[in-house]
């Protein structure tokens, strides 16, 4: 990582981590009440996401030979299997206990909000088992 | 008497138009985003500018779960955390994640309240969640953000299956929750 990398992705988080703020994400309470059909925010929020994402992710591979500081646009593999479905359904049970995803329990801490800090050793111990586990699937 | 008709005209139809937004589209609105919507729309369309600005500049793809798998891999000589998509971007990764710190603690100091920011979660539910939270994200390879925006926002369908299946279960696990009374 180039020093001039280091900037781009620290400010491209940055921006992530503020929008997080703004939209209130990085309370569990919000995140909750959408599981419970209070408020539809998250829904604009993925949305508004999803939408500049989109446009980047199709066009700039298009328009551009190579990232300005990188040498290649990176896909995101992506394939359908048992563990996709398996994960995310235990995921979002968890989601739906604590209101806390991965994103908002690192960027939550920025907001001085300490009790995060509970989700974010528990994502990582989850993390943990998850590669253990996943050891002793390779060599059995 | 022109200008007169064309007064009460707009008049008529500025009340009609007020009724129509107050009855069926703010009333709406108000129900579905009670506390407004307007930072939910603003805040969503940053984080897209953020995930968008890392592409642009270094082709780079960030969901946040993998971070969480990928700093193991600086400490733990587990064949699993040592595979070459962890440790060769376990760097940019970590410096992602405190980019995302950094953007919240400044959002904080310019606009947020002075105290910090609480939950009333218990630490338990934060405790639990947490753990399966990271199984599951890291089982399924992508969580809100890896599947929900960069998976979408790379036409996975595989994504828009996870999404789906993953908000099936957050809908069941807190309304379960309320119902149950543990919290609220």
């Amino acid at each position: 990582m180039t020093s001039k990398q280091f900037l781009a992705v620290l400010a491209s988080g940055a921006l992530f981590g503020f929008g997080l703020a703004v939209s209130t994400m990085v309370s569990p309470e919000v995140v909750l009440s959408f599981l419970r059909f209070q408020d539809f925010g998250l829904m604009l929020v993925m949305g508004g996401a999803v939408c500049v994402t989109v446009i980047t992710y199709q066009w700039a591979p298009r328009v551009m030979r190579r990232p300005m500081l990188g040498d290649h646009f990176a896909h995101r593999p992506s394939v359908m299997d048992r563990d996709t479905l398996v994960g995310a359904a235990i995921f979002g049970a968890g989601w739906g206990l604590c209101g806390v995803c991965p994103g908002p329990a690192i960027a939550g801490l920025g907001t001085g909000n300490m009790a995060l800090l509970v989700a974010l050793g528990g994502i990582a111990v989850g993390a943990y088992v998850q590669g253990w586990l996943a050891d002793q699937r390779t060599k059995a | 008497m022109y200008r007169q008709i064309a007064g009460s005209t707009l008049r008529v139809a500025a009340v009609c138009f007020h009724l129509f937004a107050q009855y069926t589209g703010v009333g709406m609105m108000q129900s579905l985003f009670p506390l407004g919507w307007e930072h939910y729309l603003l805040g969503g369309l940053l984080i897209g500018t953020g995930v968008s600005l890392l592409y642009l500049l270094t082709g780079w793809v960030g969901g946040m779960s993998t971070v969480f798998s990928s700093t193991w891999s600086f400490v733990s000589s587990r064949a699993f955390f040592q595979q070459a998509r962890f440790t060769d971007t376990r760097a940019w990764r970590l410096v992602f994640a405190a980019g995302l710190i950094v953007g919240a603690a400044i959002w904080w100091i310019t606009l947020g309240p002075s105290p910090p920011l609480h939950t009333g979660i218990p630490l338990w539910q934060l405790g639990v969640g947490g753990v399966l939270v990271g199984f599951g994200a890291r089982l399924s390879n992508g969580c809100t953000s890896g599947h929900g925006i960069c998976g979408l926002g790379s036409l996975q369908w595989p994504s828009l299956v996870a999404v789906l299946t993953f908000m099936a279960t957050g809908f069941a696990t807190a309304n379960a929750v309320l119902y149950l009374g543990a919290h609220g």
